[in-house]
């Protein structure tokens, strides 16, 4: 009897604990949360100033040089007209599809788990699509004519192609930023409502009060919230597909052998949730060591998170193993010359690191709940990941343009220091928006976690828990 | 006396010496920059028509083959669709692929996705250095950095003789448009004309059993068309 008992306790304490079921009163999850947004420390402030640096030294410094000299600074060259820059926008994209993906679909399916980390996803997607977005821009050889990409009515009666996939991409980018924005700003409402009604003056204040849109928590506010959330997330994820999507057919419109590819689409959507659900991962580990957020984010988050990224990793090599295969049995002379470049060419020692951080490591390690549990473990595995998906990206990229069907004009792409800044530059962007907004906004949606604490009792039926949850929509 | 025109070009490769006479005039014509040793080097040659050089045999027994190519004038060309502003698109009137200069903002995807790798790209601003400077075409723009320029069939030239005919209130010659590379090479690799008219030496030329194009197997439709019989066919049509 007093066997059972205590299996029956520790049933319900792991109940509990994956569940958030240890509630903390709501005031001291409150207090946690702005404790986490109001100190920062020395090294917060360093790290600030460093990332402020090389933003500058990037996009201010750099891209600047390259706009007054010509796009010359930059490694790329006939035949290799398309570089890092594009590797760079399309790696962006994928990382903004961990916001969506973790916040919207999980929410549409009810996964529970996903409570505690919308936010930080959804705040990735944001702003790594304003970094993605740069690209373009920095890519274009007359980046001040930029605008004539807009379809604005004007005297000359001048209108941008829309044949054209790079037209098709633009308004992709704007409608999904405009979309996870707003997608990203409703479930904050209720937060900076707390906010404000937490901080008794100040600046603080004053923001908060703005931005909580006069929030007050009465049952019509609430219910037209939960309304529009639950609109904004359906709608979110064909957009979140149809974006990556039409990155993809950038490549799989043309002629360009090693592009022209029917199975584009899916394959560069399931790589943007690989790379930006392992993204999710791992800043969810940073913020969890760095503010100090343990209750919130648990172990068992995290062995969630790796259970997804371990899928994506088995569909992103299906979809590589199929269009390598096809590329492979067509046998035209040009497809085989991109996959002996693969294989034993300049981009070997890159294509086979990508192999062993996308499918190697991963299927040898998630598998293993020790691995998905331990921070350090995941960290490695999930930086990993996104190693491989920006050197799978260079390679479709700047490896393919240097094999065309007209042998003599084949060529090398090595990137210019000039590139390597400005990337470097718009990685410190998204890492140093991160980091201010962090300290601006709840990272946590406290009123999320709280819904479901309240939402989940634990029955006993028979001799054992079961966790129950009441639709609370 | 309106009818249409289909600029053509045929490029006889068993006449072809591998000479650059063609490279050379173009660049002259065309105001095309010179880019310096250390540029064409790093493969940013501004060459609208290029003399690409295989091997063939192995040594000693080896023999270079020479293969100008420029731009095609694709009739369903790939470039022309991926422009998002429509700085390259197809001219109707002339059946020519035209790249308006002050439109391009260089995304250069037009690009990429020619098969030929015939466009070249300003990587810097175009820059001639003395004495070049005395010798520019004022009939052709000089291209400012950050945009992509191709052969244009010298349109110039085919200009000039539309308004010269209709002045003199006549049909256009055959033979009376020549681009700069045509009118440059010595061995008569080249010839230009219209394949409308069915007594054209392009036209002639182009019925040939040694025509072949480029990568035909793309369904571009090219208006350069290529002679090669090899040694078997010397001298024949």
């Amino acid at each position: 009897m007093s066997v059972q008992t205590e299996s029956l306790t520790l049933v319900e304490a792991e109940h509990r604990r994956k569940l958030l079921l240890d509630p903390i009163p709501v005031e001291e999850m409150n207090r946690t949360i702005l404790r986490a947004m109001t100190t920062t420390g020395r090294g917060y402030w360093i790290t600030v100033a460093i990332l402020a640096l090389l933003v500058l030294i990037g996009l201010g410094g750099a891209w600047v040089y390259q706009m007054i000299w010509g796009m010359g600074v930059a490694g790329i060259r006939r035949p290799v007209f398309w570089g890092v820059y594009i590797a760079n926008f399309v790696f962006w994209i994928g990382i903004s599809h961990s916001g969506t993906f973790v916040s919207a679909i999980l929410r549409v399916f009810k996964a529970e788990f996903r409570r505690p980390i919308t936010r930080a996803s959804e705040m990735m997607t944001t702003f790594a699509l304003i970094t993605a977005g740069m690209y373009p821009l920095i890519h274009l050889g007359r980046t001040w004519r930029f605008y004539w990409m807009i379809p604005y009515p004007n005297q000359r009666q001048l209108w941008p192609n829309f044949h054209s996939p790079l037209m098709w991409d633009m308004m992709a980018i704007f409608t999904y930023l405009i979309g996870s924005t707003l997608y990203l700003y409703l479930p904050l409402i209720p937060d900076l409502a707390m906010a404000r009604d937490h901080c008794v003056r100040g600046w603080r204040r004053k923001l908060y009060r703005i931005l909580a849109l006069g929030w007050r928590g009465t049952e019509g506010q609430w219910s037209h919230l939960q309304t529009a959330i639950t609109i904004f997330a359906f709608v979110i994820i064909p957009v979140m597909f149809s974006v990556h999507t039409i990155v993809s057919w950038d490549f799989g419109m043309t002629m360009v052998p090693g592009w022209s590819s029917s199975i584009f689409g899916p394959y560069f959507v399931t790589g943007a949730i690989f790379s930006g659900v392992s993204a999710v991962a791992t800043v969810l580990l940073i913020v969890r060591k760095t503010m100090h957020l343990d209750y919130f984010l648990r172990e068992e988050h995290f062995d969630a998170l790796g259970k997804l990224i371990l899928v994506f990793s088995f569909a992103w090599t299906y979809f590589f193993f199929a269009d390598y295969l096809t590329e492979w049995y067509g046998g035209e002379a040009v497809g085989h010359q991109i996959l002996t470049l693969q294989a034993r060419g300049p981009v070997a020692p890159l294509w086979y690191t990508m192999l062993a951080t996308n499918i190697l490591i991963p299927w040898l390690t998630l598998w293993n709940k020790k691995v998905r549990t331990s921070p350090t473990a995941l960290l490695l595995v999930t930086l990993g990941v996104n190693v491989g998906m920006y050197i799978e990206r260079y390679i479709i990229v700047a490896g393919f343009l240097t094999r065309n069907r007209m042998p003599f004009d084949w060529g090398a792409y090595n990137p210019s220091p000039v590139e390597l800044l400005i990337s470097i530059g718009s990685l410190s962007l998204f890492v140093l928006l991160y980091a201010l907004v962090s300290r601006l906004i709840p990272l946590v949606p406290v009123w999320e976690v709280h819904e479901g604490q309240i939402a989940h009792t634990l029955r006993r039926i028979g001799r054992t828990l079961v966790p129950s949850v009441a639709e609370m929509e | 006396m309106n009818r249409e025109h289909k600029w053509t070009m045929v490029i006889d490769l068993d006449r072809c010496t591998g000479c650059q006479a063609c490279v050379v005039a173009c660049h002259a014509e065309n105001n095309v920059p010179v880019v310096g040793e250390e540029e064409v080097l790093r493969g940013r040659a501004m060459h609208w028509i290029r003399i690409a050089r295989y091997w063939e045999g192995e040594y000693p027994d080896v023999r270079a083959r020479f293969l100008p190519i420029l731009c095609q004038q694709c009739e369903r060309a790939p470039c022309e669709p991926v422009c998002p502003v429509f700085a390259t698109y197809h001219n109707t009137q002339d059946h020519l692929n035209v790249q308006v200069y002050n439109r391009c903002i260089g995304t250069r995807y037009c690009a990429n996705n020619c098969p030929y790798i015939a466009r070249v790209f300003n990587w810097f601003t175009p820059y001639f250095p003395e004495p070049l400077t005395e010798q520019l075409n004022p009939d052709v723009t000089v291209r400012e950095r950050g945009i992509m320029e191709k052969c244009t069939f010298c349109i110039q030239r085919i200009r000039r003789v539309e308004e010269r005919a209709r002045a003199e209130a006549r049909p256009i010659a055959d033979g009376e448009v020549q681009p700069a590379c045509v009118q440059s090479c010595p061995t008569e690799a080249l010839v230009f004309g219209d394949l409308n008219d069915p007594d054209s030496r392009v036209a002639r030329l182009a019925k040939s059993r040694r025509r072949f194009r480029l990568l035909e197997e793309l369904g571009t439709e090219p208006a350069v068309i290529y002679l090669k019989g090899g040694e078997a066919y010397v001298g024949a049509d």
